[in-house]
């Protein structure tokens, strides 16, 4: 009873003595919101409304030109490709990192991480430096009529450049604290590693999996920096959805280029949805397991 | 090689060999034989040669733009982002969730879009960008009236006997697009998340009774807010402000088309960078590219520091 009353007490007073007072409160938040406000959400209702600002005419029109429709295409491609490269590398990076020691193990880390340390133009530059006219390659590609320079190929392997800590990121953390001894149980009752690695790892990894795609899929399609060193904006041939936005605003063309702006926008949402159900998800897992 | 084996004796499961040097391969093709190309062109540069493509004064004026807009632009996202982090943290509100999930907008949304998106806003007949302009010196006069010229003369005397116009000319205007402020606009947007985000789990784990002690034993709020609360916070705090001081320094696709790119005024590096591919001047952009390089790989040492730091703090606690 004593120990109930002294509990009651000072649940009381623990919460005068933590909580601030409602001024401090309502000040904070007015201007966290405020702040915000005119960073994100103001930036993000101004693409709309620049967007539709003819009405729904001429902005469903911006998606019908046929420069519109191969960016869509070309960025789809650039995706479709880049991020199935970089799903295997994280998987097999972390598999080796997370349930192996081995020496240099913080530096392979390390470098994993780089190119989010790189400036997206110097990510361009770099293959330019190897496969441009001028480059180490340059010649030899050049003697084979190949292209990578202001071609598809470019496009792709900056933007794989961009994309690559994306997956091993999320899964190494991950696999870490899940350790080895579910994996040791599945091949000792026989499993061979292919299996172990299918039904026993994958499912513990799933959600931190989709968690690094979906990331990697957004930054994917809206990489613009390197994309426009590589590219060489050729209309309709090599340019992708935030490049032809670029060209778009560049001819004063606002409200095409807003429009097409906002399917990007749309992608960063959907994005965010996706990200706050895989982290919803993986806490109720987290708070059932422990 | 050796450690290789013994590396497999120790864990019994299968596919280390071809994980890792699937890896290591895969490493060195996409990421460390294409940075490694960017320092050998250097080296073919002579001395004299780097060192003036690298100090030009319109580069030293793009350094300048640069590591200014971003350290300034870091500051605010500390103070925004500290700010943020304890009200997503500590308050309720309407809409908390959709709000906590929005803050790592500038991840998700395009910098393309973004870039466009600020500059319509704080261009000079954009939402913002007409209030901006308003603010100027002639509008203040207008709105004074007709007791302005009095009021005027009381503030030439406040002045120290100057005229008003000194301190702030009838053509003065608040520009933020095309203007460095514009800069200092898109790096602050693209680097919202990272103190946020490097403040908000440490603030969560916080126990209860440190504050609880602080309070009954005297302290006000303010007091336990700053010899309580924030020193724990410092580690994340700073780690969070050099993340996005590194984001800051190579951003590009948000600042261009707020920031007008005029040389020596609003024009940064990496903008710097295409400008001298564009005009075939492979050396220099390469040249200024290492500098870029050399200063995220220092940064990229002082993050890994800083998070070694902040998880001793934690583990020591």
């Amino acid at each position: 009873m004593a120990g109930s009353i002294s509990r009651l007490n000072r649940s009381t007073t623990a919460r005068r003595v933590t909580q601030d007072p409602a001024w401090v409160r309502w000040i904070l938040i007015t201007v966290a919101l405020g702040f915000l406000g005119l960073f994100l959400f103001v930036p993000m209702a101004a693409v709309f409304a620049e967007g539709l600002r003819r009405g729904f005419g001429p902005y469903f029109d911006s998606f019908c030109n046929p420069d519109a429709i191969a960016a869509i295409r070309l960025t789809l491609l650039v995706a479709v490709i880049s991020v199935p490269f970089n799903l295997v590398f994280g998987v097999a990076a972390s598999w080796a990192i997370a349930k192996f020691q081995f020496p240099g193990k913080s530096l392979l880390i390390t470098l994993i991480d780089l190119p989010f340390a790189v400036s997206p133009v110097i990510s361009g530059l770099i293959f330019v430096l190897l496969f441009g006219l001028q480059g180490w390659f340059g010649p030899w590609l050049y003697e084979h009529d190949l292209k990578i320079i202001f071609a598809v190929p470019g496009i792709v392997l900056a933007t794989i450049f961009i994309t690559f800590p994306f997956v091993a990121r999320e899964l190494i953390p991950l696999m870490q604290s899940q350790g080895n001894d579910e994996e040791y149980a599945a091949l000792t009752l026989g499993a061979n590693g292919w299996q172990t690695f299918r039904r026993v790892t994958l499912p513990n990894i799933k959600w931190g999996l989709f968690y690094g795609v979906i990331l990697c899929n957004a930054r994917a399609m809206g990489e613009f920096g390197a994309v426009s060193v590589v590219s060489g904006h050729i209309r309709g041939k090599t340019n992708t959805i935030p490049l032809h936005v670029e060209i778009l605003y560049n001819e004063y063309n606002f409200v095409a280029a807003f429009a097409v702006a906002s399917l990007l926008t749309l992608l960063a949402l959907v994005t965010l949805a996706l990200k706050s159900f895989v982290e919803s998800r993986s806490h109720r897992i987290q708070r059932y397991e422990s | 090689m050796i450690s290789f084996f013994s590396a497999k004796e120790q864990s019994a499961l299968p596919g280390f060999r071809i994980t890792l040097g699937y890896a290591v391969l895969y490493l060195s093709l996409i990421v460390l034989i294409p940075l490694s190309a960017a320092f050998l062109k250097t080296a073919t540069m002579t001395w004299p040669a780097f060192v003036h493509a690298v100090t030009s004064p319109r580069v030293l004026a793009s350094y300048r733009l640069t590591f200014g807009a971003s350290l300034i632009a870091a500051l605010i996202n500390t103070f925004f982002g500290l700010l943020i982090a304890w009200v997503l943290v500590r308050y309720r509100f309407p809409f908390k969730k959709i709000i906590d999930a929005s803050v790592d907008l500038p991840f998700a949304l395009p910098t393309a879009v973004a870039g466009i998106a600020l500059a319509a806003i704080y261009a000079p007949n954009g939402w913002i960008g007409r209030w901006l302009e308003l603010w100027n010196g002639s509008y203040l006069c207008k709105s004074l009236g007709t007791g302005s010229h009095a009021l005027l003369g009381k503030l030439s005397t406040w002045t120290g006997g100057h005229s008003l116009p000194a301190f702030l000319p009838s053509d003065f205007t608040i520009k933020a697009a095309y203007s460095p402020l514009g800069v200092l606009i898109a790096l602050t947007f693209i680097g919202l998340p990272f103190v946020v985000r490097t403040v908000q789990p440490v603030l969560e784990d916080l126990e209860q009774e440190l504050e609880e002690a602080a309070g009954s034993l005297g302290a006000n709020r303010w007091q336990t807010f700053r010899r309580v609360l924030l020193p724990p916070l410092y580690p994340s705090l700073l780690t969070g402000f050099t993340l996005a001081f590194a984001r800051a320094l190579g951003e590009y696709g948000s600042v261009v088309f707020i920031s007008g790119n005029m040389p020596m005024h609003t024009e940064i590096t990496p903008l710097l960078i295409i400008t001298k591919l564009e005009q075939y001047d492979y050396a220099g952009a390469t040249a200024i590219a290492v500098v870029m390089l050399v200063t995220s790989f220092a940064l990229l040492l002082v993050i890994n520091l800083l998070q070694k730091w902040s998880l001793q703090k934690l583990r020591g606690r």
